[in-house]
């Protein structure tokens, strides 16, 4: 029965990655973009997903770890010439780390409650720094800069084109994807399950509970900061904007429309929450938010499981 | 005792009370008469605190049915049970620590339809019974001690004026002389015409002042007779609750 | 001697003085707002995040019914009431279906009800920020400074309003039906209180404070979707510096950090200043996570 699960999960895997692969030459412009931001989006979302679905703490602290993965990218692209696809993915990522490094350490002695405030507040006091510190952060304006071009030194460097940033973008999501799979199914991310079932229980046990936490925070804060780093070589531009909360409002939305707990949920739920943006901002210009937002809480109240909600247990084989 | 309505005042019909996956209540079923002293008997886990819980609408069971004077109240919540008629005195007592004995008894005496007269006779009435809650009416019920919070426990029950109170083990973690007290207590309240389901770890005593007895294990009813038909020593006890 | 002298008179106290009136006027708006989110918290374990747009509502009332009647006193009463009359409508349509499930669930409908509420703001009035005109103008001199009657006003009456409801939890019926479901729900139904209602009334004058402030403040700064946001964190750090469910708490952890907040302003831009109570927030969740103002529990 296994085996056979196995053997269609993969498939269906590999059906909608060969989807995603030969989307960018048939879709438009416009939607090829669009498609692009449903996965940087959905690898946010993906991230928090750590938190919310597998360790059982909402955080409203993305906004911070994905502002951080831009600006440090965008300080690695503007500080060294030629600009440097790997120095920005490089220091994106050690950026939004050290910023997780110090939420977590404050935050995962907290319960529930008081975490998601904290990390709420947490994530508006690096805004607040980055809105006023403008030598270094270029304040409300944000920092603007240059493309990287894909490549290795010394063997090649080819500028991206529409095409191959969406591919570039499919792989490091794709890969971040497999990473996280693999890390929530190994004994530590059965230990993190634990925690959100029974976090008494699993300290009782023996488990360090604060110490694995403070680690899912990292990973979390880290695909986080990658998803910042994506988003700032695909639009040129760091702004303080990403780093305000409700991004991670934003982010912990995709995760409950999607379905929290289940890695692809998230992405399905910020392709959901883009699409249901286009579809009413037709309507409704700059005002989406009032219909979205009401459909959020009707599935809050009546389908907190989110849209893959019912395929839980069968993702995580 | 019983001059009253033919039918009992409670009946617990195949109760099966679930806590999350936990089935605590295999198709309980008992009742209790108008005015009737009934003890509910078994050891600790069986599912007696459940069972008082289902009847006041704190829980509410998958299935099965709770009625009140013949009446179905199953769903109802706790609140409207409560005025209905029915007091709930848990174990541990739960007063509420930060009010006073006071303000205590006025959450159950502040209703609708009680005149002010009417409030005065409870609270003097209440007041006689159990002169200790008067002196320290307006201290914070968490200074009273274990025995004086068990009184107010269950004079916060009364203000309800019920037709039954649910007493969950009102001698537990009490000294022997406050025993006799809540013996007295509830000889007060038969007299008064209150109808009580009293679970107690406390054999003899509640085989002296109940009139009849249910005993429980393992979520359902095994046994049930009149008390005046068991005695402490009889094998049904040591059975069901013997160590 | 000397050097103590000059460092005595190189400390600005007339600014100091100011900032502590300013400190004190600010503490108690914010202490307002405080109060029903703490009150919310503690009886219901709810944690409002749309507590800064009943506020903006409450304000944007306060405007309508301004410019309706040109009555301040009868905005500030309307205000209050219609913006009661919606928080106990969303208490019951979105949070009631929310009971016993996970308080994260709580987090997540009102935020998205914050987001509903501040776009409906956005599109009913645009985003130019409308202004509150003051019942009265009129200023005493504060050292150099023309100081306006009003903000003293704002101080009196935040203060009137919680002492009030103050009195009302500790000697009124209702109070102690409140006080009793806030400290053990499940007896306080036992005991016939309709527990239900009390949630939705508590939901309802917590948001008919934050409507009030909202109208009271008005005046000082412009009306726009987007005021709740700011005030909705600061009552955040506030409730959890205080003391969730602690409403004595949450008003001296007020009026604490506004004071803070007021004395930095004199040396650092406002938006800076704000970094202060972040500061004070992280200090309490290190030494003091139950609340700077709380005993620690044994």
């Amino acid at each position: 029965m296994t085996m056979r699960r196995t053997t269609v999960y993969w498939t269906a895997f590999c059906v909608i990655l060969a989807l995603l692969i030969v989307a960018p030459l048939v879709l438009p412009e416009f939607w090829r973009r669009f498609l692009t931001e449903i996965l940087i989006w959905g690898l946010l979302a993906m991230s928090s997903d750590i938190l919310i679905g597998y360790t059982g703490m909402v955080s409203f602290g993305h906004s911070a770890f994905f502002g951080l993965g831009m600006y440090g990218a965008a300080a690695a692209l503007l500080m060294y010439k030629p600009a440097n696809l790997w120095l920005a993915i490089a220091f994106g990522l050690v950026g939004s780390a050290g910023i997780a490094l110090f939420v977590a350490y404050f935050s995962t002695r907290l319960r529930d409650i008081y975490f998601a405030i904290t990390t709420l507040i947490f994530s508006q006091i690096f805004y607040v720094i980055i809105f006023t510190w403008t030598e270094v952060t270029g304040g409300e304006n944000g920092l603007s800069f240059s493309r990287p071009a894909l490549s290795i030194p010394g063997l090649f460097s080819v500028p991206f084109t529409s095409e191959t940033l969406h591919w570039f973008v499919l792989a490091v999501v794709t890969a971040s994807y497999l990473i996280l799979r693999r890390i929530t199914q190994s004994p530590f991310g059965m230990v993190l399950q634990s925690i959100r079932e029974n976090e008494g229980r699993t300290r009782a046990i023996g488990y360090p509970v604060e110490r694995y936490k403070i680690v899912a925070v990292m990973f979390s804060g880290l695909f986080a900061g990658l998803a910042g780093v994506l988003y700032a070589i695909q639009n040129r531009f760091a702004a303080p904007d990403f780093v305000y909360f409700l991004v991670s409002g934003e982010a912990v939305i995709f995760n409950v429309m999607g379905g929290i707990g289940t890695l692809v949920g998230p992405i399905v739920g910020a392709a959901f929450f883009l699409l249901l943006r286009e579809a009413f901002s037709r309507f409704f210009t700059e005002f989406y938010l009032i219909p979205v937002g009401i459909i959020f809480i009707a599935m809050v109240i009546f389908v907190p499981q989110g849209l893959l909600g019912f395929a839980r247990r069968w993702l995580n084989r | 005792m019983s001059a009253g309505p033919t039918e009992p005042l409670v009946t617990v019909d195949d109760v099966h009370t679930y806590y999350g996956k936990s089935h605590i209540l295999h198709g309980v079923s008992l009742t209790v008469g108008h005015g009737e002293v009934v003890g509910l008997l078994g050891r600790n886990g069986v599912g007696k605190s459940t069972t008082l819980k289902t009847i006041m609408g704190l829980v509410h069971p998958e299935r099965g049915k709770v009625l009140l004077a013949g009446n179905p109240v199953t769903s109802l919540p706790a609140h409207k049970l409560a005025r209905l008629g029915i007091g709930y005195v848990p174990e541990d007592r739960r007063i509420f620590r930060l009010l006073t004995v006071m303000e205590n008894l006025r959450t159950g005496l502040d209703r609708h339809g009680v005149t002010d007269a009417r409030k005065q006779e409870l609270l003097d009435k209440v007041f006689a019974y159990f002169p200790v809650l008067a002196e320290r009416r307006n201290q914070p019920g968490g200074t009273l001690s274990g025995g004086e919070q068990q009184m107010l426990a269950i004079a916060r029950a009364m203000m309800l004026e019920p037709k039954i109170i649910l007493l969950d083990e009102p001698t537990e973690g009490l000294m022997p002389r406050m025993v006799s007290q809540i013996r007295d207590i509830i000889g007060v309240l038969r007299r008064e015409g209150v109808a009580i389901l009293l679970v107690e770890q406390n054999v003899p005593l509640t085989l002296e002042a109940s009139q009849r007895i249910y005993i429980m294990e393992k979520g359902a009813v095994r046994h049930q007779c009149a008390a005046s038909e068991l005695n402490v020593k009889d094998a049904v006890i040591q059975q069901y609750l013997g160590v | 001697m000397d050097t103590v002298l000059e460092f005595v008179g190189a400390i600005p106290w007339d600014q100091i003085l100011i900032q502590t009136v300013n400190g004190i006027v600010t503490g108690m708006i914010l202490a307002l707002i405080a109060s029903g989110l703490t009150l919310i918290f503690g009886i219901m374990d709810v944690v409002n995040f749309a507590h800064g747009e009943l506020f903006m509502f409450g304000a944007y009332m306060g405007v309508v019914v301004l410019a309706a009647t040109g009555s301040f006193w009868l905005a500030l009463l309307l205000a209050t009431l219609i913006v009661g009359l919606i928080g106990a409508c969303l208490q019951i349509t979105t949070l009631r279906p929310l009971l016993g499930r996970d308080p994260l669930t709580t987090i997540l409908a009102t935020f998205g009800i914050s987001l509903v509420m501040q776009n409906y703001a956005l599109w009913q009035f645009g985003p130019v920020a409308r202004k509150i005109q003051e019942p009265f103008t009129g200023q005493f001199t504060l050292f150099y400074l023309q100081y306006p009657w009003y903000r003293i006003l704002i101080a009196g009456l935040s203060a009137v309003i919680i002492g009030g409801f103050w009195l009302f939890l500790k000697y009124g019926t209702y109070g102690i039906w409140i006080r009793a479901t806030t400290q053990d729900r499940v007896m306080a139904e036992a005991m016939g209180i309709p527990v239900p209602w009390v949630h939705t009334a508590v939901f309802a004058i917590g948001a008919g404070m934050a409507a009030a402030s909202g109208v009271l403040f008005g005046p000082l700064v412009g009306v726009n979707h987007a005021m709740g946001l700011d005030w909705v964190l600061k009552a955040f750090i506030v409730v959890v510096v205080g003391g969730m469910g602690n409403l004595g708490g949450s008003i001296a952890a007020s009026i604490f950090i506004s004071l803070l907040e007021a004395y930095a302003s004199i040396w650092v831009s406002p938006a800076q200043a704000v970094i202060v109570s972040f500061v004070v927030l992280i200090l309490t969740l290190l030494f003091r996570p139950t609340g700077l103002f709380v005993p620690t529990p044994k």
